[in-house]
């Protein structure tokens, strides 16, 4: 463990590689973040099924690959076929515990994550999947830092996607809509605004995101039926220290997410990879409830 | 007509968990883990239903329990007994600690966030000891072999957990008609005014989480032997399936009752193990619907289900 981390003092072109890497990767947590940022603050559930439909749409652009369509292809159609997703599983089962008690949803999402997950699981084997898009990869320093191609699309493209999303969401009619609701459903709706169809086209949006983020994480990485916890517990965090409505927070802690979780499985071992991620979701958690209770202490 | 009251029922229970036994050894392994599943929903509400803090990391103690007895007894050189005895204890003792250390820690935080935060405990324990060599890492642990006679270990084991069972019936049942439980229940019902009252919430807390922590290590300890092998993500850690069990059974029982859980673990697994041989391959699929179909459909219990007709037909009687 500490001779990893010596060998980036010794050998830097290696930490920057890792970490070029781990900031590329983060794109796409944060892109799966920006999803659930908005479910939260619009719905008010923290939706755990978030992971499942970013694996889900993975999936979606591993069998277009097999049909023989060109990999890019995918993160459009990924992210269309995920939105019907989303407004089927927001009409079927989502829209019952909205407006009920914070843990109901999170335990009916939970359920709807096994469910999906299992699903997946006995669709398309438990085999870790993964796509080339044929891209080839860029060198700098002299071939120490190797990038993907695929990585750095995947990287301008969930950036492409964050931007338009939140111009959506600033300047068109429906998107005004979804942050009138966000403020005040009862006077949104007193204002004509159909709040039902407001919040299933903010669940579907946030499906077709995490659709758009599965397809690029099944080229710049792999996956596998029971990878959708991890990706719900990283936006879980980035939404936890980014906060709910803050486009540009989120994206720096995804990429900040992704490269601490790079640097970390390289100096942990990959196989303490996840271990890391929810130890430090976790950690997060204690230090946010810790800063709180100090400011309760400074008003008394 | 006198009244069923809770001490027929219990006497009814203790009964059938002494007798069934012997009039139906073939289901002897069942019934170990039906006395194993009411431990876990019985634990489990004390937080998610008493005191309204629903914890999803609840298995984690009982994974410290099931490593504690297997390193114990594979390190300790002392025979069976003894070594499942001390391992049983230091168990207990880890797990309590660690609910001090983990409960001091989270069991500030409110809501959602407790909820998912225990969840990355659970899963973060699982992965640790997954990579973990000096607890076998991700290929688990062998128990030792039980030394007595061929037939003996399973009466042994299921004896052991019923009597866990019945002691933490009997402690909780306890604690909730002292003061401690009004507080629990002063937690859930409205955190801020139980701290303006003066109650000293958070030692409260944990303290609770402290109990649910023993009994779980306890019964870990015995459920590992009881299997014969731990595998960190499937038995001692098992987020997916006993993790997930406790809440669903303590829900589906009803919330925040004194049998509620015990119906609720009853009928869970009794359906589990009628209808799990027939779903073949579909098990997880059947528990993830099950989980939203409770959760969704029948979020008040089965409990709190009877207590809403009750009032609906006492309510129209003059």
């Amino acid at each position: 463990m500490l001779d990893n981390l010596l060998l980036f003092v010794q050998f830097p072109p290696l930490a920057v590689d890792v970490v070029v890497n781990g900031l590329l990767i983060g794109a796409i947590f944060a892109l799966a973040a920006y999803g659930m940022a908005l479910v939260w603050g619009v719905l008010n559930i923290v939706n755990v099924v978030q992971g499942e439909l970013v694996v889900l749409g993975g999936y979606v652009t591993f069998l277009l690959v097999q049909w023989g369509m060109p990999p890019l292809i995918g993160v459009p159609v990924s992210a269309i076929v995920m939105f019907g997703v989303g407004w089927v599983l927001y009409r079927a089962i989502v829209f019952r515990v909205v407006d009920k008690d914070i843990f109901i949803s999170i335990l009916a999402t939970f359920g709807l994550a096994i469910l999906i997950q299992q699903l997946a699981n006995l669709s398309f084997g438990a085999d870790v999947r993964s796509v080339d898009a044929g891209l080839g990869s860029l060198h700098f320093l002299d071939g120490m830092v190797t990038v993907a191609w695929v990585k750095l699309i995947a990287f301008v493209l969930a950036l492409v996607a964050g931007a338009s999303l939140w111009f959506f969401l600033r300047h068109a009619r429906l998107g005004q809509a979804i942050r009138a609701t966000a403020q005040n459903p009862r006077a949104a709706r007193i204002l004509g605004i159909d709040t039902a169809r407001v919040y299933a086209t903010t669940y579907a949006l946030n499906a077709a995101l995490c659709g758009a983020a599965g397809s690029l994480a099944v080229m710049a990485w792999t996956i596998h039926p029971y990878m959708g916890l991890p990706y719900t517990v990283r936006s879980f965090m980035v939404v936890v220290v980014a906060g709910v409505g803050n486009v540009g927070a989120v994206v720096a802690a995804g990429l900040g997410l992704g490269a601490l979780e790079n640097v970390a499985g390289f100096v942990l071992g990959t196989e303490f990879q996840i271990a890391f991620v929810f130890a430090l979701m976790v950690t997060i958690l204690v230090w946010r409830h810790l800063r709180a209770a100090r400011r309760r202490e400074h008003l008394k | 007509m006198t009244k069923l009251s809770d001490w027929h029922i219990m006497g009814a229970l203790a009964i059938a968990g002494v007798v069934l036994p012997f009039l139906a050894p073939g289901l002897i392994t069942q019934l170990s883990f039906l006395w194993l599943m009411v431990i876990f929903a019985l634990t489990w509400d004390m937080l998610g239903g008493r005191m309204g803090y629903n914890s999803f990391g609840n298995i984690v103690f009982f994974g410290i329990g099931c490593y504690a007895a297997a390193v114990v007894q594979r390190d300790a050189g002392l025979p069976y007994f003894e070594a499942l005895a001390l391992g049983l204890a230091l168990g207990a003792v880890l797990a309590v600690a660690a609910a001090l250390l983990f409960g001091a820690a989270l069991l500030g935080i409110r809501g959602h966030y407790f909820a998912i935060g225990t969840l990355g405990l659970g899963i973060a324990a699982a992965e640790i000891a997954a990579g973990w060599d000096y607890v076998g890492a991700g290929s688990g642990m062998a128990l030792p072999l039980y030394p007595g006679a061929l037939g003996q270990r399973e009466f042994f084991f299921c004896f052991s957990l019923f009597a866990v069972a019945i002691a933490c019936f009997l402690s909780l049942r306890w604690l909730y008609g002292t003061r401690f439980g009004l507080a629990l229940n002063a937690i859930r019902d409205d955190h801020d005014k139980a701290d303006a009252m003066g109650l000293r919430t958070t030692p409260i807390k944990v303290f609770a989480w402290c109990i649910v922590a023993f009994f779980l290590a306890i019964s870990g300890g015995l459920a590992a032997n009881m299997i014969g092998f731990i595998d960190p993500r499937d038995v001692a850690f098992a987020g997916a399936t006993f993790g997930v069990w406790m809440v669903l059974m303590a829900i589906l029982g009803g919330k925040g009752t004194l049998w509620g859980p015990v119906l609720g673990a009853v009928v869970f697994h009794i359906t589990q193990e009628l209808f799990w041989t027939y779903l073949l391959g579909w098990q997880r699929v059947a528990l993830g619907l099950l989980i939203v179909v409770i959760v969704v459909f029948f979020p008040q219990g089965i409990m709190g289900w009877i207590a809403e007709r009750r009032a609906a037909r006492e309510g129209a009687a003059p």
